[in-house]
């Protein structure tokens, strides 16, 4: 059920979600907290990403956006068992609230659990140092949600503190094991890698940078068409090891001296992203080692040129 | 491959990176039963959409039909589509149709066999599998036989080396007592190592033994209460709300012990029973299963502590259905048992002297799997008589299906009373704090068996311990040579089960 509720304050809130609990004979056996932090144009697609993954991970998810009201106030959706086993409280600060959101969102917190902080869009520069970062264990941001992605996750690489995850990474996945399985069939020491993505593609940059921190080998970046990652190649010396995509969904994948093979791969949904990052609530190091590897040596990349990892 | 090799790409801390299956072809038989259409294809492609699949992998059927590879490749992805987990993909169908292949032939047919042969040497050269073999037997226990026999003919598989791989799926019945799951172990052994056998527990999946695991031994709370001093009687029930469902054939003659009590109960008690191992890999873990199962034994006074039951027509939930014996396909003198239910003792310092019951059945109430450790009452309890009438025994009870999860039942005070105490319970259910959808024990079992993954199944010496503790009641039941107990679909099992347990002053609980 939806329970709405005007000019409201932290207590009130608990309140009312223990009574629409004992009404419903719903008991909580949610996990963790998760702060989803919208802006005025993602918002709708933030709700439903959250409701997705609330669906995975029953949870109390909190719903962080500004309203626009100038009168200083705080208003708030409860939605319980709509086909979701947590709860999702929508909360929207309005006039000089918004600059105190930490005071409301504190108490709204399960006792004794982890506290995920996640930005579906526009992020903070430091997370870790803003008000509702500060109350996170785990910092999710999306460099793909800014502006300049490859900047932004540069930034990100440069000031990265533990407990901050991009899901640029959650992104690669499905390409990482990709390439990992491959070398698990190839045994060949790579000589030289190479990876192409679209111009403003983070996770290309992100895929160069892994391999550059995992291989012992120069690694090129270069932009294709898109879209997101179109391939990677890493020479040995019996040949070419490559996994290609240009159109989103199918891979052909190729080792030396064996047949081509396809593969699905597909682009995944901010949902499903998400769902993989609450499944994961310890620090990556292999995500630091890669974008450790971003600082250190990658200039910048400008559009068409060949870069040096 | 030099034994030297890490893949630069793989580290042991990198937890996201989940590990692909390297190039292999599965082989069914038994392509066309129910559970290959409803589970073994969706979860080949749950796997391939979830990335685990290697790109390299082809999936070959065999049987009688007389189909062409499209013919199959239409079937395959119409049980795809219909009964997969994940959302259906064209281009993972895509992925996995690349290499699906079929041979048209029966088990004892030699021309087939070859087919299967060449098919498979060409799917090594053109597709990638790189003689990587694994055979899942999806067939009756009558079919085995043939089909071992035809693959170690026709040099399907070379027990003397292991790369490539060749490996067997099989699953129960193992046998229908000692001496018949030996000789099938023979049989199997002579063809295949015994761990490249992988033996699947329907009912049994991968995550729930390793969320047991993980309830008991990541935990400080239970490890206490876990033994004699506390548990005065453990409860082990597997209750089916269905009839035979038009299995008469394979359950006519095989009854609730061998069918699920010979391999799931018995899995189950020994992994509540067990020690902790000194680590969870597969052989430390079986190594405990098999010490608890050989102290485990069938009751002294098997007339006291077995019971017998078969249904009759009644009402099950709303419905009238009929009696065993008036099932299709049954003999209507048939003395199987619907109805199984009997006292385990674990002779060992941990377990001595508490009982385990175990009971599986058919026509039941409703369908539920669950384990309850029934606590001792409180040493004195420091009320009126009055005040806890109403007070069971603490209880704990891990539940398997449906709603995989742990009820814990303790007393608490009534509101507003002077001093009255009942019975509260506190559920823990992974369905709501978890993931909604995990995979099924049947995705878990295929990726284990391209991984080469040591099997949390059982492995032969379990079920022949298993068989050890079940052939005394097995004989006893079958030299008494009458009807088994009725009782009535629909309800809580036949009277002799009841005093089996008010004998040792028990109650079963009602799940």
């Amino acid at each position: 059920m939806i329970k709405t509720l005007k000019d409201t304050t932290s207590a009130q809130i608990q309140n009312a979600l223990i009574e629409v609990r004992q009404s419903l004979g719903m008991t909580s056996s949610t996990v963790f907290t998760l702060i989803a932090v919208a802006g005025a144009d993602d918002y709708d697609e933030t709700f439903d990403a959250c409701v997705e993954a609330g669906r995975e991970h029953p949870s109390r998810i909190i719903l962080v956006g500004d309203g626009s009201s100038r009168s200083t106030r705080l208003d708030a959706e409860l939605h319980l068992g709509e086909s979701m086993p947590g709860e999702l409280i929508a909360l929207r600060f309005h006039g000089e609230l918004s600059q105190h959101k930490g005071s409301t969102l504190l108490p709204l917190l399960l006792p004794d659990s982890p506290v995920i902080a996640w930005w579906a869009g526009a992020a903070p520069e430091a997370p870790a140092e803003d008000e509702i970062g500060k109350l996170a264990k785990r910092r999710i941001t999306d460099a793909m949600g800014s502006a300049d992605p490859l900047a932004t996750l540069r930034a990100r690489a440069a000031s990265l503190r533990p407990g901050d995850i991009d899901m640029t990474w959650t992104r690669l996945t499905a390409w990482r094991a990709l390439l990992a399985a491959a070398l698990d069939q190839h045994t060949d020491t790579v000589t030289h890698a190479c990876v192409e993505a679209a111009a403003n593609n983070a996770g290309g940059l992100l895929l160069a940078g892994w391999l550059r921190s995992r291989l012992d080998a120069p690694v090129d970046f270069v932009v294709s068409e898109g879209p997101g990652v179109t391939a990677v190649t890493m020479a040995t010396a019996s040949g070419d090891v490559s996994v290609a995509r240009t159109d989103g969904k199918m891979a052909s994948f190729s080792l030396p001296d064996r047949p081509t093979r396809k593969v699905a791969l597909r682009r995944r949904e901010v949902s499903a992203l998400l769902a993989e990052e609450l499944r994961r609530l310890d620090n990556d190091p292999v995500f630091s080692a890669a974008m450790e590897s971003l600082v250190t040596d990658f200039a910048h990349a400008g559009n068409g040129t060949k870069e040096q990892a | 491959m030099p034994s030297t090799y890490t893949n630069p790409l793989r580290d042991p801390q990198d937890r996201r990176l989940p590990r692909v299956a390297g190039p292999a072809a599965l082989v069914m038989f038994g392509v066309t039963g129910d559970l290959a259409r409803k589970k073994l294809l969706p979860g080949i492609y749950d796997l391939a959409n979830r990335g685990l699949l290697p790109p390299s992998f082809a999936l070959v059927g065999y049987g009688r039909r007389d189909w062409d590879r499209d013919a199959f490749s239409e079937y395959v992805r119409e049980a795809m589509q219909q009964h997969a987990r994940t959302p259906y993909r064209s281009e993972v169908f895509r992925q996995i149709d690349e290499g699906v292949r079929f041979v048209s032939g029966a088990f004892d047919d030699d021309e087939g066999f070859l087919t299967l042969a060449e098919t498979l040497r060409d799917l090594d050269e053109n597709h990638g599998t790189e003689g990587n073999h694994a055979f899942y037997l999806s067939i009756p226990p009558s079919g085995f036989d043939q089909v071992i026999e035809q693959l170690r003919k026709h040099q399907l598989v070379d027990k003397s080396k292991r790369t490539p791989w060749s490996r067997v799926v099989i699953e129960k019945p193992f046998g229908h007592d000692l001496a018949s799951a030996r000789e099938l172990e023979e049989r199997v052994s002579s063809v295949f190592n015994s761990d490249s056998v992988f033996r699947i527990d329907h009912y049994l999946g991968k995550e729930t033994v390793q969320n047991m695991l993980a309830m008991r031994f990541a935990n400080q709370l239970f490890e206490p209460m876990w033994s004699r001093n506390y548990v005065s009687h453990v409860q082990i029930t597997m209750a089916e709300d269905i009839g035979i469902e038009g299995r008469a054939g394979y359950y006519d003659g095989i009854g609730a012990a061998r069918d699920v009590i010979q391999n799931h109960l018995l899995q189950l008690m020994a992994l509540v029973a067990m020690e902790e191992p000194t680590s969870f890999a597969a052989d430390n873990l079986r190594r405990e299963k098999e010490k608890v199962l050989a102290a485990a034994r069938a009751p002294r006074n098997l007339k006291s502590h077995t019971a017998r039951g078969q249904y009759t027509a009644g009402w099950q939930g709303g419905r009238h259905v009929r009696g065993y014996l008036e099932e299709d396909g049954i003999d209507p003198a048939s003395q199987t048992e619907t109805y199984a239910a009997f006292r385990v003792d674990i002779d060992n310092r941990r377990w001595a002297g508490v009982p385990f019951y175990l009971r599986a059945a058919k026509r039941m109430p409703r369908r539920v799997t669950e384990i309850a450790l029934m606590m001792d009452a409180a040493p004195h309890l420091p009320f009126a008589h009055t005040d806890t009438a109403e007070l069971g025994s603490n209880a704990l009870v891990l539940r398997i299906q449906p709603n995989e999860g742990v009820t814990l039942r303790f007393g608490a005070k009534v509101p507003a009373t002077q001093m009255e105490i009942r019975d509260v319970t506190m559920d823990f259910s992974y369905g709501a704090s978890f993931a909604e959808s995990s995979p099924e024990a049947y995705e878990r079992l295929i990726l284990d068996v391209l991984l080469g993954d040591p099997p949390l199944f059982p492995q032969h010496t379990e079920v022949e311990l298993s068989w050890m503790i079940l052939d005394p009641i097995l004989d006893y039941w079958a030299a008494k040579d009458h009807q088994p107990e009725g009782y009535a679909a629909g309800t809580w099992g036949p009277p002799s089960g009841r005093t089996m347990l008010e004998r040792d002053g028990f109650t079963w609980r009602r799940p």
